[in-house]
């Protein structure tokens, strides 16, 4: 998961055309990256679907299926975070978590 | 096997931290998660080559398996502490693993490493030195392990248990979400098979939920205590997470864990497939 560039994680080797990509970066205050949080993926039921933990850069990417997903945060010394987020094959999602 | 001889929290792994009667055992499904931290005096065992055979799909041996702990300072009479990533799923199947090859004092470190880091308790870059041992380890105990007709005989007759996400059960994904879609074989799941999640196991911090709170969730979904139980997922950890609860914690008397798992069973030429979110009959569909 490292070697993010500026504005979103590298998408090199991934085949976008085929996947629904939801990634993003997890910020403390908006501006430092949390290298020590786990960001869980829910369905639209709200059932766990995967979790990751994040990159030293505060980064994270989940290969979704089509439709509406919540991203839960959790994070050292921080209330979790919910951000829902929608999906779709061929594009990428990019979202930024607050905490 | 009860919840007081099986799990330890992390307070308690950090408490024996230095004690020389214990191994703490890092394993994740990342293998490079144990090198950029772990807890202090831990050793790492690598699912992918240290537990499995790098030729034919199937665990190392029992000479190999007796090799790998000899050389990384494990003995027979160790209590074995097993953590690791993603709510421990890997380090469950590292703890069946060891009760497959007869070793006797195993536990599983509640919440695993996710606990450890939300707890901000420490971890250290620093590789611990072990002398080696000579390590014996029995024949598997296959009451423990389940094979493809063992899970193609269960449907209709045991209780199946497919542990991975809605979606994948449905067919709707083929693999969990933090890992690329692609894969050959088909989507669905075991017919009969009921889809209890692994993750219902745990609370969002990855420790397990009560006994009370777990022995609901499997009356709930109609798990019937006089049968046999099969728990399967993709590969077979996820599935070692709900051998461990239903096994160690609720001690129900016979689970196997199908380590085949849906990369398998989805695989087989002939054998019915179920899709949708419900079990469905026996006999599964046909397009």
């Amino acid at each position: 998961m490292c070697g993010a560039t500026e504005g979103g994680l590298s998408l090199d080797g991934v085949n976008v055309a085929k996947e629904a990509v939801i990634q993003g970066q997890v910020l403390r205050g908006g501006t430092d990256p949390v290298g020590n949080a786990y960001v869980r993926l829910l369905d639209r039921t709200g059932e766990f679907t995967a979790e990751v933990p994040t990159s030293a850069t505060g980064h994270f990417r989940f290969f979704a299926g089509e439709g509406e997903w919540t991203l839960r945060t959790l994070a050292p010394k921080a209330d979790p975070v919910d951000n829902v987020v929608v999906a779709a094959i061929g594009s990428v999602a990019e979202v930024t978590v607050t905490i | 096997m009860t919840r007081e001889s099986s799990l330890v929290t992390a307070q308690w792994v950090e408490d024996n931290i230095d004690n020389a009667d214990i191994v703490i055992v890092e394993v994740d499904e990342d293998t490079t998660a144990y090198d950029k931290g772990h807890i202090k005096n831990a050793i790492k065992l690598d699912w992918t080559t240290d537990l499995q055979d790098q030729v034919r799909r199937d665990f190392v041996s029992k000479s190999q398996f007796e090799a790998l702990l000899s050389d990384r300072g494990v003995s027979n009479d160790h209590t074995v502490v097993l953590y690791g990533g993603n709510n421990n799923w890997f380090a469950a199947y590292a703890y069946w693993y060891f009760k497959l090859y007869g070793h006797q004092d195993v536990k599983l470190m509640d919440g695993g490493r996710k606990k450890w880091e939300l707890d901000s308790r420490e971890l250290t870059d620093e590789l611990p030195t072990r002398d080696t041992t000579s390590y014996t380890a029995t024949e598997q105990d296959l009451s423990i392990r389940a094979f493809r007709d063992d899970a193609v005989a269960a449907i209709g007759v045991q209780n199946l248990i497919d542990v991975r996400s809605p979606d994948e059960y449905a067919g709707r994904l083929l693999a969990p979400a933090h890992l690329p879609q692609e894969q050959s074989q088909r989507a669905g799941h075991v017919p009969t098979s009921l889809n209890v999640p692994w993750s219902k196991n745990c609370n969002d911090d990855g420790t397990f939920k009560s006994d009370d709170d777990l022995k609901a969730l499997y009356a709930e979904v109609g798990i019937d205590d006089s049968l046999d139980t099969i728990a399967l997922c993709r590969i077979g950890e996820r599935s070692s997470l709900t051998w461990f609860v239903l096994k160690e914690l609720l001690g129900h008397a016979n689970v196997k864990n199908y380590d085949g798992s849906w990369t398998e069973y989805g695989s087989l030429v002939g054998v019915p497939i179920a899709l949708g979110d419900e079990p469905g009959s026996p006999e599964g569909q046909t397009s």
